[in-house]
């Protein structure tokens, strides 16, 4: 009996005291800091500039852990409509646009712009090099269709980047749920580095996000080329959007909008364009504020207002006015 | 932070989180394990089923429902466990809690009954008799123990969908492992792999000597 007990008790006490010690060990993590919880996309975070903003962001605000899940845009917006996030950064206009006409997104601002490019293996058998993105994406699959090969590699999950390549194959006149019959027409329902590994071990096209695509090929992961590249068919556009406090009253709609406006200053747009130039040569993601600011370079705002803004009696914005939400000085 | 730090915080978060979960899956799964393993009651065998089925239950499938349940949206979504430390704790003690209660249950049953008998000839009273059976079943309950622990760390999808992977509150080395292999940064990767199997190996290797001990202890 007194053995039993022995063990019994010393279970016990050892059980305490780990709880206890893992319990304050937490707590002194979090202790007097606000959580900031940002759902993303992955082609921000998989490059590693969110690192770089989420450091500097806390060196200036001490007292805010900013917590960045990783996914895609599909389910950032699932996490921000169930109230687990306080706000997203993604790169799906239509389906932002959806977010916020049901109610759960306001104060949108668009923060960087990039360009998609198709990749393929440097043989290119199809021969879309230098084409425009439709007339390749016809190649292919006319290609497809004559040999018995796969040949295209889709993420299939719902990302931006998906959702991007599904109106390209709808402008280029094919329907996409038809096209994943096809036997030429590979769905790997990845994220992008692991479909860009797919792509180059079976010298497959696929569409890409470019910041991806670079970092994979400068590391020497992929030997993939890009074959289409920029051009208004191909860009990208990242946009900031805090969950509406409103309809969602769990979030910390302050702290998300104190985020998004130093996400848009100049201090912070000089570090998105400069992240990657030393290492790749190129950046990965270019500035967008400015250009919608001073509406200058025309030619590329033009191509961000047509692409991913929002209309409202017939006039077009980044964010309309009836989705806004206090005044913060983000629109002019 | 630089990559040093970062490796043993991740290396730390891992160990806190998943030993607090086999901790927490020992001080609940043991009594019960103990309980299916030597009374004898109406329905124990379909309780052993139960359990033993549960032992393959996929991680990605926990992760989602309990995803669901800690949701903001969901029914605990005031406790606010969701891309905490605590909702993984939470997750992997249910994940290998069936471990801990069925390689119980089993070693127990497992032992002789001619060693319950011997003892009961013996003039022990039941409980004493009960007692004896444990004794010779410290390896099992060690290895229910190492399995909990072992089984918590090397998951990935309750971590990934509670934790979320947020850099220094839930991040673990699974996590870590899947996220710098989606980054491309493949040697990281694999740094992390060996750290998370010497743990996995030093932990078994500890409770074996602490087998030797314990067995020696109980014996006098």
């Amino acid at each position: 009996m007194r053995r039993e007990s022995r063990i019994i008790a010393t279970i016990a006490v050892i059980a305490v005291i780990l709880s206890g010690a893992a319990f304050y060990l937490y707590l002194s993590q979090v202790e007097g800091k606000e959580t900031l919880t940002i759902s993303t996309t992955t082609s921000l975070y998989d490059t590693g500039l969110l690192d770089l903003i989420k450091d500097t962001y806390e060196q200036r605000n001490p007292n805010v852990i900013l917590a960045f899940i990783s996914a895609g845009t599909g389910i950032a917006i699932t996490h921000a409509k169930n109230g687990d996030a306080d706000m997203i950064l993604v790169h799906s206009p239509s389906q932002e646009l959806a977010f916020m006409q049901e109610g759960y997104g306001v104060n949108r601002k668009i923060f960087a712009y990039n360009y998609f490019a198709i990749v393929g293996a440097s043989a290119d058998v199809v021969g879309i090099n230098q084409t425009d993105p439709i007339e390749a994406l016809q190649a292919i699959y006319t290609y497809g269709h004559a040999h018995n090969t796969s040949l295209w590699v889709s993420r299939d999950d719902l990302s931006g980047t998906n959702s991007k390549e599904i109106a390209l194959w709808t402008a280029a006149g094919y329907n996409y749920t038809e096209l994943k019959d096809e036997f030429w027409f590979i769905s790997s329902g990845l994220g992008m580095g692991s479909t860009l590994n797919i792509a180059d071990e079976q010298s497959l096209y696929t569409l890409s996000d470019i910041g991806t695509y670079l970092k994979y090929k400068a590391d020497g992961l992929i030997t993939l080329e890009q074959l289409v590249a920029e051009g208004q068919d191909l860009l990208n556009v990242y946009s900031g959007i805090a969950v509406n406090s409103i309809t969602v009253t769990s979030i910390k709609f302050a702290l998300a909008m104190d985020f998004i406006k130093w996400l848009v200053n100049d201090t912070a747009q000089a570090l998105i364009a400069a992240y990657g130039v030393a290492d790749y040569g190129q950046g990965l993601f270019l500035p967008a504020v400015n250009i919608i600011k001073d509406q200058a370079p025309a030619q590329i705002f033009e191509w961000i207002r047509d692409y991913s803004f929002f209309d409202e009696g017939g006039q077009l914005y980044e964010c309309p006015p009836a989705w806004r939400s206090g005044d913060f000085g983000l629109y002019i | 932070m630089t990559v040093e730090s970062d490796l043993l915080q991740i290396t730390l978060q891992s160990l806190f989180i998943s030993g607090s979960a086999a901790l927490f899956a020992s001080v609940i799964g043991l009594p019960v394990g103990l309980v299916l393993g030597l009374k004898r009651f109406r329905g124990r065998h379909a309780i052993i089923g139960v359990f033993n089925s549960l032992l393959g239950i996929p991680t990605v499938a926990l992760g989602l429902l309990l995803y669901l349940v800690f949701s903001n949206a969901g029914p605990l979504g005031f406790l606010h466990m969701l891309y905490t430390p605590i909702g993984i704790i939470v997750g992997q003690t249910i994940l290998v809690l069936p471990i801990m209660i069925s390689v119980t249950t089993e070693t127990l049953l497992g032992v002789d009954e001619s060693i319950r008998n011997l003892a009961l000839t013996m003039g022990a009273d039941e409980q004493a008799a009960a007692f004896s059976v444990v004794r010779e079943s410290v390896g099992g309950l060690l290895l229910a123990i190492s399995a909990s622990f072992s089984r918590a760390i090397a998951e990935l999808g309750v971590a990934l969908m509670i934790g979320g992977n947020i850099r220094g509150i839930t991040r673990v080395l699974t996590t870590s492992i899947a996220l710098e292999t989606t980054r491309g940064e493949i040697a990281l990767g694999l740094g992390l792999t060996v750290i998370l199997i010497v743990l996995i190996l030093i932990v078994n290797a500890g409770l074996n000597i602490l087998k030797r001990r314990v067995q020696w202890w109980l014996w006098e």
